[in-house]
């Protein structure tokens, strides 16, 4: 039997170059006579541009074009499409460089093209904008406001959309019977990506055969080649390359078109030149799209015996200025499907309007709209919890749905596939000693310490599918996967995936399975991805899908190359195919393992075509597209323990366990890493990161010294544990393992900071739970 | 313009250079260096840490003319004769590393780290690294490797 990689932490073999210098992220990349970009940006949230007067700029040495975006407009630059769209929804145009009016500090106006990145970015700076400054608004909730400043003409009231979910009636009359109704207004606030590659581009046209590559830090490739060459700019789809090589993290913020990279393709095909930009960190926090901003106002009835009978939730969704790729499914489809959480909760209803506001565009961001749910259940949970004198742990032993009860039928439109959520419970508990913790929390408080606990028993759905509801729901994407997996002559294979790799290590894990399956050494396999040249097609990667449906198109393909290896090895032994297994890399007629057909037999066959079987074509080569027929669910419980300094508001996390249940595991090393970062993301929600907008709408926290991006010495280890239930809606039992860390994590925390400060009879807080905050809140309160 | 002589990973370097280009850019742009890369405008993300005389510093934060007669350390002068270095083995071995953009600033910050400090505790690790931001391990797996690394220079020194 040959050796197979399933389940082990192999090495990864990416980490060759990345720990070398020998990465190609975009901005490496060097193409002889390469011009390069800077945008000009605006300084104000809204205005009217009266006059862009380019002569100084056009004069200085160095300078070979400026554009601006009524240029673009009038050739024929389209504005940027959306990708999911609701039934009323307003989509206002958005063009890559603003035409007449600016909608958001550091919305471009004009693109220069210098000989160097320096000239570039002087002329830039002589660029002179006449702007009438118009008053703005960064504020979901302020904008539903009467008298309200309008951010398109289109949407007078400032409203995108209103979008609902769940049986109202039946939601009503659960709290008519309510013993209890536990009400809170929830703030989520806005969360800048911040990946430490910033986002680049590098487009050259040639003119001679009017095709133009685009090398560009993007999760999806193929997507943004779709999108630029049929929607923005009308470039055949055949005459386009995207190339996105290595890419330095995304975590949501590389899924999206972005104007830059649309104006940059552009004006590299009117110069015939090749065309860098690089955006630095200041334009990153004013462009890169960005997460959450939330204001709802959610309430839970509960029966005398602790059981919720309802939840009721109405949203406030802030996306920005304008509407990117993904915007309107974030705050809809993956966040009200999800506030079932892992509850019986018999009768939901959400409402949710999406409203603009003269801030930078809202989406995806690791996690997308079910961190938003969970956070607001589990806080729920606990203010339930509190409000009928139960334990936080019995009240979810209570609630939580049990193995027995799946496949369910949520109240929300999902149809959870599988599930364990005691047992993943159960073993957290195994790691973390509750009633120990309790002692230890009464002890500390008798000295003046404030320690905390808080629990976050979750659930998310994540691998989005199938494609015919999306279709039917408003996206206009397929979610499938497509996989080629090409066998060479000599037997060694090169896969050709779809997904996209930014951190996840699909080179390693993807050609774990794809060796596993064909029954080949792992060193014969390379994983080909990101390239629109030479990968047939893909989706990419986002809401943790390369695990649960990129990994299903190649065990797909591995399938249908055996089916066809099958078949010569048949014809070679002159036996019947029926008879012929395939083990340990060799077919051989079952029970005569003594004479075999290798897969280099095959293989070389399948390409010679000297003696294969009547009608069958050479060369040995499957594409598959793998569409699957659900999410798949991925759960588990974390526990977060923290300690609340009474004088300062500090919190300081002391432990942090976490029991995540996300099927079979290909490469659990990996799966490990991905579940620790994705924790730190959402505990630095909870304590730390916060994009903040001054009355002008202003971006207040618009670099690094003033946003927070957690660092090492702000967190401790994790201590990890898996419980596996297969999913059955994929061929591997595989679920995604991305986000699972980032959306469970942030109410363990918030859940642990009200624990502690409960004997002050707080609540609750707004994150971020900073020290000025709960120093705000614990200001003249006294022990009860 | 200036003329300057660096050297870079112990081969003189001598360019004539615009006063006002960083040392990342005269890396990058001038000698082809592009491991050490850019992350921030501020000097807080670390990815372009890189060493001069043996120190670490933030390459965006330098002048190249101020680098002018010094010796300057970058990632790819870190593996010797196309073997890893104990740090680089570290963060193999320990899944140090996911996409990798931080990384080479933080192999160059962490060898400093245990060149001045042998021995780290993990929160010296932690602590010793806060100049260097990583948004996708969440830092557990690099201070193992680290910890890794700083074991195995240990058991190699004696």
């Amino acid at each position: 039997m040959s050796e197979t990689f399933f389940g082990k932490s192999v090495k990864r073999r990416e980490d060759a170059r990345l720990l070398t210098g020998k990465g190609a992220f975009v901005d490496d990349l060097k193409i002889p006579f390469t011009t390069h970009a800077a945008f000009v940006r605006s300084p104000h949230a809204h205005a009217k541009i009266n006059k862009i007067d380019l002569t100084a700029a056009k004069a200085m040495k160095g300078v070979i074009a400026i554009y601006t975006g009524k240029d673009l407009k009038d050739s024929g630059v389209k504005p940027i499409p959306v990708g999911w769209l609701l039934p009323g929804i307003k989509v206002p145009a958005h063009y890559p460089l603003a035409v007449d009016k600016v909608r958001h500090m550091g919305d471009a106006v004009a693109l220069v093209i210098a000989e160097t990145v320096y000239i570039a970015r002087d002329a830039a700076e002589l660029v002179e904008v006449d702007y009438q400054v118009l008053p703005a608004l960064s504020d979901g909730a302020e904008a539903l406001k009467k008298g309200a400043p309008t951010v398109h003409d289109e949407a007078p009231d400032n409203v995108c959309f209103r979008w609902a979910l769940g049986d109202k009636a039946a939601t009503d009359k659960a709290f008519t019977t309510a013993h209890k109704i536990v009400k809170q207004s929830f703030r989520n606030h806005r969360l800048i990506p911040n990946a430490i590659e910033p986002r680049a581009c590098l487009a050259s046209a040639n003119a001679g055969t009017g095709e133009t590559t685009l090398w560009v830090t993007s999760q999806n490739p193929h997507v943004h080649r779709l999108i630029m060459a049929a929607f923005v700019l009308g470039i055949p789809e055949h005459k386009l390359r995207v190339i996105s090589q290595d890419v330095g993290g995304g975590f949501g913020s590389k899924i999206f078109i972005y104007p830059e990279e649309c104006a940059v393709t552009w004006a590299s095909r009117a110069l015939s030149r090749p065309i860098k930009w690089t955006s630095d960190r200041r334009e990153a926090f004013l462009t890169d799209a960005h997460g959450r901003d939330h204001h709802t106002e959610a309430e839970i009835a509960l029966s005398a015996e602790g059981n919720f009978l309802g939840l009721r939730v109405k949203t406030v969704a802030n996306l920005g200025a304008y509407l990117t790729l993904f915007a309107p499914a974030v705050p809809t489809y993956l966040y009200g499907t999800l506030l079932t959480g892992t509850y019986k909760t018999p009768a939901i209803h959400v409402d949710v309007t999406g409203v603009f506001t003269h801030t930078t565009p809202v989406d995806a961001y690791r996690g997308a709209g079910r961190p938003e749910a969970t956070y607001l259940i589990e806080r729920l949970v606990d203010l339930s919890a509190k409000a009928l004198g139960m334990d936080p742990l019995e009240i979810r032993r209570k609630n939580l749905l049990t193995s027995d009860q799946f496949p369910y039928q949520t109240p929300v439109a999902l149809l959870y596939d599988s599930g364990n959520y005691q047992g993943a419970l159960d073993k957290a508990l195994t790691m973390f000693d509750y009633p120990g913790f309790r002692k230890e929390q009464a002890a500390a408080r008798k000295e003046g310490r404030y320690l905390g606990v808080g629990f976050s028993t979750y659930v998310e759905a994540c691998g989005l599918a199938p494609s015919q509801v999306a279709g039917a729901l408003g996206a206009q994407a397929g979610l499938y996967e497509s996989a080629t997996v090409r066998v060479h002559p000599t037997g060694k294979v090169t896969v050709f995936t779809g997904s996209h790799s930014h951190g996840q290590g699909h080179e390693t894990t993807f050609a774990q399975v794809a060796a596993d399956e064909l029954q080949v050494p792992m060193e014969d396999v390379e994983i080909v991805h990101g390239d629109t040249g030479i990968v047939p097609f893909g989706m990419g990667s986002y809401g943790s899908r390369s695990g649960p449906v990129g990994t299903a198109a190649i065990h797909m393909g591995a399938q249908k190359i055996k089916e066809k290896a099958k078949k010569i090895a048949a014809h070679l032994l002159e036996a019947n195919e029926k008879d012929v297994v395939y083990e340990g890399g060799k077919f051989f007629v079952k029970g005569t393992p003594g004479v075999s057909k290798s897969f280099f037999d095959v293989s070389l066959m399948a390409y010679l075509a000297h003696n294969l079987p009547k009608g069958l074509e050479p060369g040995l080569e499957a594409i598959s597209f793998f569409d699957p027929g659900n999410f798949v669910f991925p759960f588990g419980t974390h526990i977060c323990m923290v300690e609340v300094e009474r004088s300062t508001g500090v919190v300081k996390v002391l432990r942090y366990v976490a029991v995540d249940d996300l099927g079979r595991v290909i490469n659990p090393m990996i799966v490990d890493g991905m579940v620790h970062g994705g924790i730190l993301q959402g505990v630095s929600q909870a304590l730390y990161e916060h994009a903040e907008y001054d009355e002008n709408a202003q971006l207040i926290t618009g670099s690094m010294m003033n946003y927070v991006v957690p660092k090492a010495d702000d967190f401790i280890g994790v201590e990890l544990a898996r419980t596996e239930t297969p999913t059955p809606v994929n061929p591997l039992g595989i679920k995604g393992a991305g986000e699972t860390g980032t959306i469970a994590s942030t109410p363990a925390v918030a859940n642990a900071v009200m624990d502690a400060l409960s004997p002050f009879g707080i609540q609750h807080i707004d994150m971020p739970l900073t020290p000025g905050r709960i120093w705000e809140a614990l200001r003249g309160r006294k022990e009860a | 313009m200036a003329s300057v002589t660096i050297t870079v990973n112990g081969t003189p370097q001598t360019r004539e250079i615009e006063t006002r280009v960083l040392l990342v850019h005269f890396l990058r742009d001038t000698l082809g260096l592009t491991g050490t890369h850019v992350g921030c405008d501020t000097s807080q993300c670390g990815a372009c840490t890189v060493t001069l005389d043996g120190m670490a510093v933030k390459s965006c934060s330098l002048f190249a003319v101020q680098a002018d007669g010094r010796s300057v350390g970058t990632i790819e002068g870190v593996a010797k004769e196309g073997k890893l270095n104990a740090m680089q083995e570290g963060f193999w071995q320990e899944h140090g590393l996911q996409c990798g953009f931080c990384t080479p600033g933080m192999i160059m910050a962490a060898c400093a780290l245990i060149e001045r400090n042998p021995k780290p505790t993990d929160h010296e690790v932690r602590v010793g690294l806060e100049g260097n931001m990583c948004r996708c391990t969440g830092y557990t797996n690099i201070v193992k490797a680290v910890q890794t690394a700083a074991a195995a220079t240990a058991a190699g020194k004696r």
